[in-house]
């Protein structure tokens, strides 16, 4: 029996894929195939699922209600498309900003002297340590209204004798977008700095060598070959930032309710599954064309180079 | 035009170590590069040579002492307003670009016309035998089609100087060889000045027309390849480039064209030495003769002939070495194996007798170290 397996590699790999296949399958394949079951059902009245087809969950969430005569105009609610555009414009925002902030701070990494490089990764990788809703908490200590940067503000004002009115900065849709940036831009430098620290440096004088100023150099050389971790950060960013509701809660309360907050109330207040399965759905299908175009367009990480 | 393409002078560039020490990487080196010419920098690695290439690029600029490019102080003039360009050890070819964009890069960077950079980049890619290859990625091609399209990007550029930072190193032995000869027509063609980077001396010799031999940051020899096998300027140089023979001495008499030394390894003395300037009777002198230039006789001439005891003999194809003792010496000799012949008994043997030649025009008198 050993001696056999010994021989057939095709056997040793699915041994060897066997017990995260089973995981994929038990935890992510049957979930999903259940959630797109659940998501054509019924709600009943007490919030169990009435199992049937019915395509009322996604009419709702396209903002058609079915409670009244389709085809009147006070039918039309757009509510549910709001949130969904809220979160896919709050995720691009995210995104670039984190790219904004991140490039140049993986740029510094990448070029500082290798004894150093270390010091500064474990630096970015620090706040991971601590939780992350704890961490959306401490942004709350500092943007409330008796929060820290008030206190200073105020204390500052104080001293050059000028009125001061506290900030409100809390549950606003700026609070969700420092939060969202602050909790994920570890994941936007990490590859960034590992496709920078790649391009070896005889690239940079072979550009200079050439003809081109720092500048062109940069365009011509540094962000083309640096593009994989850009992606690949876009990635790591983009779809968490889609689906998060955590942010959004703490940091915007009743205020800014994204896609992933509606689903969770779907599920633990309104309790109606069904609903909050549509919406999923819609989520993941939204998530996946956008990755879909960028990835055609960007390529996935290494094909860059490779091509 | 100015004298030289290229001049180094007084030239000291200085590194901190990673102990925190003081280096001179470049030590007081002065070149002068005729255009035209094909000049090697020749030596082991940390002797210095690529840092001066550096230097000459722009992409190090000197602790001391002025670089100047067609009689122009450099300063801290950057790469891309030097008139060199350099074909980088690495190739350091840009992966995400095609061959002809590689090649099309430095003229981009100039704002050249759309058109004539295709012709020219055409031009450059036939220049290197790569017509064809436009469209591939630089990972697409072999070692050494990558390393003539380094060559063809830095050309493009016509500059006034080209630098190669030991260009042949990566690709194998019959590769390197055609490469050498390649580079080699290709210089004689364009008239390009070109200075190349090498450790290996048989490369230096094959195409160079000027070699600086350099050690410790410093220029041990300057000169053609004859130049520096046959007077080696010194003991580091006489053992760096080929093999020699390295026998203590004292001299004995001077005159103004012969000189006696007395080699009491060999319990003897060599006469009618060629004179080099700066020696003294009675100054302790180190003498040097090439193994290829000592002959094994039949009979004692009058004049350096030794007898002897072969110890070990290698055949190596081209030559026989034949290791012998004379006095309390191991004397190298080659001898060429100019007949062709399987009898093991027509070699010599371990334990022969034999007569050593050392003609006097083949022996060097060096300072001793």
């Amino acid at each position: 029996m050993l001696q056999r397996l010994r021989e057939n590699k095709p056997a040793q790999g699915t041994l060897l894929a066997a017990p995260t296949l089973l995981w994929m399958i038990g935890l992510l394949i049957i979930p999903l195939l259940l959630t797109s079951v659940i998501s054509f059902g019924r709600r009943s009245p007490d919030g169990d699922v009435i199992f049937t087809f019915t395509l009322d969950n996604y009419t709702r969430l396209l903002g058609y209600s079915t409670d009244c005569d389709t085809g009147q105009a006070s039918c039309f609610n757009p509510l549910y498309m709001q949130i969904l555009w809220r979160s896919l414009t709050l995720a691009f925002n995210t995104t670039v900003l984190v790219i904004a902030l991140a490039y140049p701070l993986a740029y510094f990494i990448a070029r500082a002297h290798p004894k150093r490089r270390n010091t500064f990764l474990f630096l970015v990788l620090i706040p991971l340590w601590t939780n992350f809703v704890i961490r959306v908490y401490a942004w709350m200590m500092l943007l409330r209204t008796q929060g820290v940067i008030n206190l200073v503000l105020g204390w500052l004002a104080g001293l050059i004798n000028v009125p001061f009115a506290p900030l409100e900065m809390l549950y606003t849709p700026g609070a969700v977008l420092v939060g969202m940036v602050y909790e994920f831009l570890p994941f936007m430098i990490l590859p960034i700095y590992t496709s920078l620290e790649k391009i070896d440096n005889s690239l940079y004088e072979a550009a200079a060598d050439l003809g081109a100023s720092a500048i062109k150099t940069f365009w011509r050389v540094t962000l083309p070959l640096s593009m994989p971790g850009v992606v690949a950060g876009t990635i790591l960013v983009f779809i968490p930032v889609m689906g998060t509701f955590i942010v959004s809660d703490i940091l915007g309360g009743r205020q800014v309710i994204l896609v992933g907050n509606l689903i969770q109330r779907q599920f633990l207040d309104a309790r109606d599954p069904t609903f909050g399965s549509a919406a999923s759905l819609i989520l993941m299908i939204m998530t996946l064309i956008v990755t879909y175009f960028y990835t055609r367009k960007f390529g996935f990480g290494e094909e860059i180079v490779a091509a | 035009m100015a004298d030289f393409a290229v001049e180094l002078r007084d030239v000291v560039k200085q590194f901190l170590t990673p102990e925190g020490n003081l280096l001179n990487a470049v030590d007081h080196v002065t070149m002068q590069i005729k255009n035209g010419e094909f000049f090697s920098m020749l030596g082991s690695s940390g002797c210095g040579k690529t840092t001066s290439l550096r230097m000459i690029a722009g992409f190090e600029w000197p602790t001391e002492g002025e670089v100047y490019i067609e009689g122009k102080a450099m300063g801290h003039t950057p790469p891309f307003q030097r008139k060199v360009n350099t074909v980088f050890q690495s190739y350091a070819l840009f992966q995400h670009l095609t061959v002809f964009q590689n090649v099309a890069f430095g003229l981009e960077m100039e704002g050249a016309p759309k058109d004539e950079i295709e012709k020219r980049v055409k031009h450059a890619l036939e220049m290197v035998q790569l017509t064809g290859m436009e469209r591939r990625k630089p990972k697409q091609l072999s070692g050494g089609q990558q390393q003539r399209v380094a060559v063809a990007r830095a050309l493009v550029k016509v500059p006034d100087v080209l630098l190669l930072d030991e260009p042949l190193g990566a690709l194998d032995l019959k590769l390197r060889k055609e490469m050498q000869l390649e580079l080699k027509e290709l210089q004689q063609q364009l008239g390009i000045t070109f200075v190349y980077v090498t450790h290996d001396q048989e490369e230096a010799m094959t195409m160079s027309d000027r070699i600086a031999v350099m050690s410790k940051g410093k220029v041990q020899q300057m000169g053609t390849p004859v130049e520096i096998y046959e007077r080696p300027a010194n003991r580091f140089v006489a053992d760096f480039i080929g093999e020699s023979n390295f026998l203590d001495g004292k001299i004995k008499s001077l005159s103004k064209d012969e000189a006696v030394v007395i080699v009491p390894e060999l319990n003897a003395e060599l006469t009618g030495l060629p004179v080099s300037a700066g020696l003294v009777s009675g100054q302790d002198v180190t003498v040097s003769i090439r193994p290829e230039k000592i002959r094994i006789a039949d009979k004692r001439l009058d004049q350096n002939s030794f007898t002897g005891e072969v110890k070990n003999t290698v055949y190596i194809g081209t030559d026989t070495h034949v290791f012998v003792d004379v006095g309390t010496k191991r004397i190298k000799v080659f001898e060429q194996n100019r007949i062709s012949r399987l009898d093991p008994g027509s070699y010599y043997t371990i334990g022969q007798q034999v007569m050593l030649v050392m003609l006097p025009e083949n022996v060097l008198i060096l300072k001793k170290e």
